[in-house]
């Protein structure tokens, strides 16, 4: 990262936390948080920042330590992309765009803490098409959607239809459920 | 499978969190519970003959999940669950096989491990399948070195230029990685990468454009051509238009800026991006525009227009990044962003605040004169409910505006004093303090109105820094209005209610007013009687102090505000070393280095240094600090030494110079210190051999070129240490405060005893040896350090006409003319006076002014007149008055030896 072209924007991290800003998923690309304590520092202030702002209907803005922030709430959830300052604000938003529409379809419209937790494999995967290292990989969200499903792959195996994989996972939890409610 | 049995119920065996509240929330996640050791043991699923893809793929969420919660795994974890990833490679499930991608480069192991996977990955790169493809390729990339990647470089091109376009993006990108540490690999490849840019999807256009100015980054005529064809070629991607826009701006601040009223390269090409379709290339050219170096009014106009169609967008992110650009451009060309003025009132109620404020800023920056009053109505409605760090930033815009129209200095002082009855924190109730104090400074008119707010917020203040600070400026200020008496009752309530720093402030600001106004003096003495029983040492000693000189005695009422104008850092410092040393002797004050009159603005309040600065008022406390002094750090290690004892104080020293070559086996460093009669150098020495010992080291020198130098004596060094510092010095006398210049050859001497392999102990007997170090210059610019002054003006005609010395220079092609001035400051180590060493920008002409004193103490003053031509050739007229003609001429030596 150290070597990058200075006019290539570059993402600073998306961050997806819950309503009481615990990380659900993250992923940081530059070295300023390079520890654990200092990621979790920074996502504890942010949130302390934009946790009583109105994020909903339209996404905000907030720039502070140096950064800008982009970030929008649906549902229980807090989507957030970090640029450097002197990034284009319009860029980070589209990135910001591509990562919740992105998880919306994959959750098929079921954006909130509970499922994104039960595919989590998904939003990780979907973090993973939009940014290769600090680099806009892709920001249309059916792309990146299909991407992660890895439809249109036409190995040997038929692709398993996303509604069957969710129902898979939703069997597996609901057995999960059931052992914990049998145990108590 | 008795494993996976008892796995199932991981979760649940894993350290129950305590928290009450969360219990509930909790109760759902898939990972509750989750703990590190059970999912590691889980993992050993990926060894099973019959792998079970579903299970894997749950398991490998697991442990990213882990990592993404901050659990940490041991390099032998680690290592354990690559192996165990790299086993599913037989496996083909596609969904599974996305999972191990993630995972591999998630769990990025060491390079011993990465050979076991690069085989599958690099029959995953030529599958048929794309997504396969493109995976791979990252996956690879992101873990191979330089000798695979010879290996895998064929592949690598075809998938720049492969039909798929998520191929050719993994590619690209994973080529715009590969570029830090690989670049001549990746240069090869330059031909994909054009035919790359020509693809129709966006992200592949925007990827391939960005590699090939990544490629070119070094070289501005490739970068400039590139701009040239990439402008005329038809870029559909708005990604990768942003991307030209910028390459465009880099090209445009390198050229040379035109002649008058000629256009720009590529201006035209900015305007056109105005008119693009997507928002966010419409921004970046508004950005790009506004941010040109030396834009002119005609220029931003188109701009600003498409700006200002964002302010009113409903989308937060746009009218952000619009009034922020718009606030940037306020600074240098108000007028042009006044049109959207009426946009940006709207946006003062925001509901995001970032917006809001940047907003009224502009605003305050662009407002007319008219305006003011109305604009702060509207933020006084608004302060109430915003963060004290953004009214802070409102405070400051006021005082600047407050400075720029002085006739509306009533309202603005009325709406500070509003604010400063409110609630706030420390912070912003500083910055409001310190906002009127400039104002009171600054605007003549503003005074007794301001000093009315101030005894008003005293009256309630719960800050003693603030009240301390602002009794001060009572005690300043107050006496020399037209109505002294009125301040006093405000401050003899401090004495009365405050704690002992304010009440001792409070005594002495009554003082002040004693001493100033004579009618006031009896009935002040009354007052400060009253002080004498206060409870607190210093609001008594004080009190006592001020009377005794009102009435006449210990120095009379004059002394009560005693002129102290000496460097408070140097002072303590002083201080310090005459309580260590014996004090039969009184202190002697004169000895210690003069700070500057303290200038208008930058008042003697002590007002740190970003406000005075901010003000626009001479930031004379940034100056002198920016100026390092070296004399200061070797003080405490000269006076260690008990040789060095009786040549006196250290009149400077100077930097430190290498007297060896790179990698020779000694390094040694000189440094010159100045005594009044002597030359201390100090030779800082390291051993880099292990195997010897080096003894009884020391510099002998050869004055033969410095005749009116005289070997005093030297002070040896006992053992050169290994790798660490060891100081010699040679000390050499001349003439008391002569300028004795010359060259000084110098051969280190030492004992060599070499280190005995096999005991690694030094030898008994050693053999004595020298090393000739480089020669040494004693110039005048040795004898000459910066000093402070307030008035240059004035002490430049204390000086007498007679020592007045002129000279002209070339300097010769020169970047421009700071580049030169500083230059010159640096050559002859001088203080740059009020402000005089920045040159404004594309000046052709500019007067620098410096102030030294010479060894002995005497005072130097130069004025250096520049001047640059086209072709950057600088001349240089030097005008030197000092208190002896010797000096002058020195000054002028200094220059000629350079």
């Amino acid at each position: 990262m150290a070597t990058m072209d200075p006019t290539l924007p570059l993402v600073k991290n998306l961050l997806l936390l819950d309503s009481e800003g615990k990380r659900i998923a993250v992923k940081y690309y530059t070295p300023e948080w390079s520890t654990v304590a200092s990621q979790a520092s920074f996502e504890k202030a942010l949130w302390n920042k934009t946790s009583r702002t109105n994020a909903r209907a339209e996404a905000e803005i907030i720039m502070f330590d140096n950064v800008v922030v982009v970030y929008k709430y649906v549902g229980d959830l807090m989507f957030y992309v970090t640029g450097n300052q002197d990034e284009n604000e319009l860029v980070l938003y589209t990135v910001l765009q591509a990562f919740y529409e992105s998880v919306t379809i994959l959750l098929r419209q079921q954006v909130e803490k509970k499922t994104v937790l039960e595919n989590l494999d998904l939003v990780l995967l979907a973090i993973d098409e939009i940014i290769d290292g600090g680099i806009i990989l892709e920001t249309e969200p059916s792309t990146i959607a299909s991407r992660v499903t890895m439809r249109g792959a036409d190995g040997e195996q038929a692709p398993v239809p996303i509604t069957e994989q969710t129902f898979s996972k939703a069997l597996a939890s609901a057995k999960e459920h059931l052992a914990r409610s049998l145990l108590k | 499978m008795a494993a996976t049995a008892q796995d199932s119920q991981a979760p649940l065996r894993g350290p129950e969190k305590k928290d009450e509240d969360r219990e509930d929330e909790t109760e759902f996640s898939p990972f509750y519970g989750i703990d590190k050791g059970a999912v590691l043991q889980e993992a050993r699923v990926f060894n099973d003959p019959q792998i079970d893809p579903r299970r894997c793929q749950q398991v490998i969420t697991k442990l990213l999940y882990l990592l993404n919660q901050g659990e940490v795994f041991t390099k032998k974890e680690a290592a354990e669950v690559f192996f165990g990833v790299t086993k599913l490679f037989q496996k083909q499930d596609i969904n599974l096989r996305r999972m191990m991608y993630l995972c591999i480069k998630d769990i990025c192991p060491g390079a011993d491990e990465v050979i076991i996977v690069t085989s599958s990955l690099m029959k995953d790169m030529n599958s048929k399948t794309d997504l396969y493809r493109a995976n791979s390729v990252r996956v690879l990339c992101k873990i191979i070195d330089g000798q695979l990647l010879a290996q895998i470089e064929r592949y690598l091109k075809q998938a720049i230029v492969d039909k798929s376009a998520v191929v050719a993006s993994a590619a690209l990108v994973s080529a715009l990685h590969l570029l830090g540490n690989n670049a001549e690999i990746v240069k090869r490849w330059v031909n994909e990468v054009q035919e790359a840019a020509q693809n129709k999807n966006n992200m592949v256009q925007f990827h391939a454009v960005a590699l090939l100015h990544a490629l070119r980054a070094s070289d501005r005529l490739a970068i400039s051509k590139l701009v040239t064809s990439l402008t005329k070629a038809n870029v559909k991607s708005p990604l990768a238009q942003c991307l030209l826009v910028r390459y465009v701006a880099q090209v445009i601040q390198d050229s040379q800026p035109g002649a008058n009223g000629e256009q720009r390269p590529f201006y035209d090409f900015l305007e056109s991006c105005l008119r693009h379709k997507a928002e966010v290339v419409i921004f970046e050219a508004a950005r790009a525009i506004c941010n040109l170096r030396d834009v002119t009014a005609r220029e931003l106009t188109p701009a600003i227009t498409v700006l200002q169609l964002f302010l009113s967008s409903s989308k937060p992110v746009l009218r952000f990044a619009a009034v922020r650009t718009l606030n940037k451009v306020a600074m240098t060309h108000p007028l042009a962003v006044t049109h959207c003025n009426i946009d940006m009132e709207s946006l003062i109620s925001d509901q995001n605040r970032s917006i809001a404020t940047l907003a009224i800023t502009t605003l305050l920056k662009t407002g007319n004169e008219s305006s003011v009053e109305k604009l702060l109505k509207q933020i006084g409605s608004f302060m109430s409910d915003i963060a004290d760090d953004f009214k802070i930033v409102v405070v400051e815009a006021i005082r600047s505006l407050c400075l720029k129209f002085p006739s509306k200095q009533r309202a603005l002082m009325n709406f500070l004093s509003g604010v400063l009855r409110e609630e706030g924190g420390f912070d912003y109730k500083k910055a409001i303090v310190q906002s009127i104090l400039v104002l009171i400074q600054e605007i003549p008119d503003a005074k007794e109105t301001g000093l009315g707010h101030l005894c008003e917020f005293i009256e309630d203040c719960e800050f003693t820094y603030l009240s301390t600070q602002v009794l001060h400026l009572l005690g300043q200020e107050g006496p020399k209005t037209k109505e002294p008496s009125k301040y006093i009752r405000y401050i003899y309530n401090r004495i009365i209610l405050e704690n002992a720093t304010v009440r001792a402030a409070a005594v002495s600001a009554l003082a002040n007013f004693g001493a100033a106004c004579e009618s006031l003096r009896p009935r002040i003495i009354v007052l400060l009687r009253r002080a004498l029983s206060d409870n607190d040492d210093e609001v008594r000693d004080r009190a006592m102090l001020h009377l005794e000189q009102l009435e006449g005695k210990a120095g009379g009422p004059e002394a009560v505000q005693p002129r102290v104008d000496v460097n408070l850092g140097a002072m303590e410092k002083s201080l310090a070393d005459y309580l260590a040393g014996p004090t039969d002797k009184p202190f002697d004050i004169s000895a210690v280095p003069k700070a500057p009159i303290p200038t208008r603005g930058a008042s003697a309040l002590g007002l740190p240094s970003g406000a005075a600065a901010a003000s626009g008022a001479p930031g004379i406390p940034a100056t002198s600090a920016a100026r390092k002094d070296p004399t200061a750090e070797y003080a405490e290690l000269l006076r260690s030494i008990p040789q060095l004892a009786p040549l006196g104080e250290v009149f400077k020293s100077c930097e430190s110079v290498r007297l060896t070559e790179e990698d020779t086996e000694y390094a040694v460093f000189c440094v010159k210190h100045i005594y009044e009669s002597h030359i201390v150098f100090q030779f800082n020495c390291t051993n880099t051999i292990a195997e010897q010992v080096l003894e009884d080291v020391s510099v002998a020198m050869d004055l033969a070129d410095a005749a009116d130098f005289e070997e005093a004596f030297t002070v040896p060094l006992d053992t050169m240490p290994l790798n660490g510092v060891g100081q010699c010095f040679t000390v050499v006398s001349r003439q008391p405060g002569a300028i004795a210049t010359g060259k000084v050859v110098n051969i280190l001497k030492f004992k060599v005893k070499e280190i005995d392999p096999s005991t690694g102990e030094a030898e008994e007997e050693g053999y004595d040896d020298e090393y000739q170090l480089e020669d040494l210059e004693v110039t005048p610019a040795d004898y000459v350090k910066p000093t402070l002054l307030g008035n240059f003006r004035k002490a430049w005609e204390e000086l007498d006409p007679a020592t007045e010395k002129e000279d002209e220079y070339g300097l010769g092609t020169r970047e421009g003319l700071q580049e030169a001035v500083e230059a010159v400051i640096g050559i002859l180590g001088m203080q740059p006076c009020e402000g005089s060493e920045a040159v404004p920008p594309n000046a052709r002409s500019h007067t620098a002014l410096l102030a030294g004193i010479f060894v002995g103490y005497q005072q130097v003053l130069v004025r250096m007149s520049f001047g640059i031509d086209a072709a950057n050739n600088v001349a240089m007229k030097l005008v030197v008055r000092a208190e002896s003609t010797e000096l002058s001429e020195a000054i002028h030596q200094i220059i000629q030896d350079a």
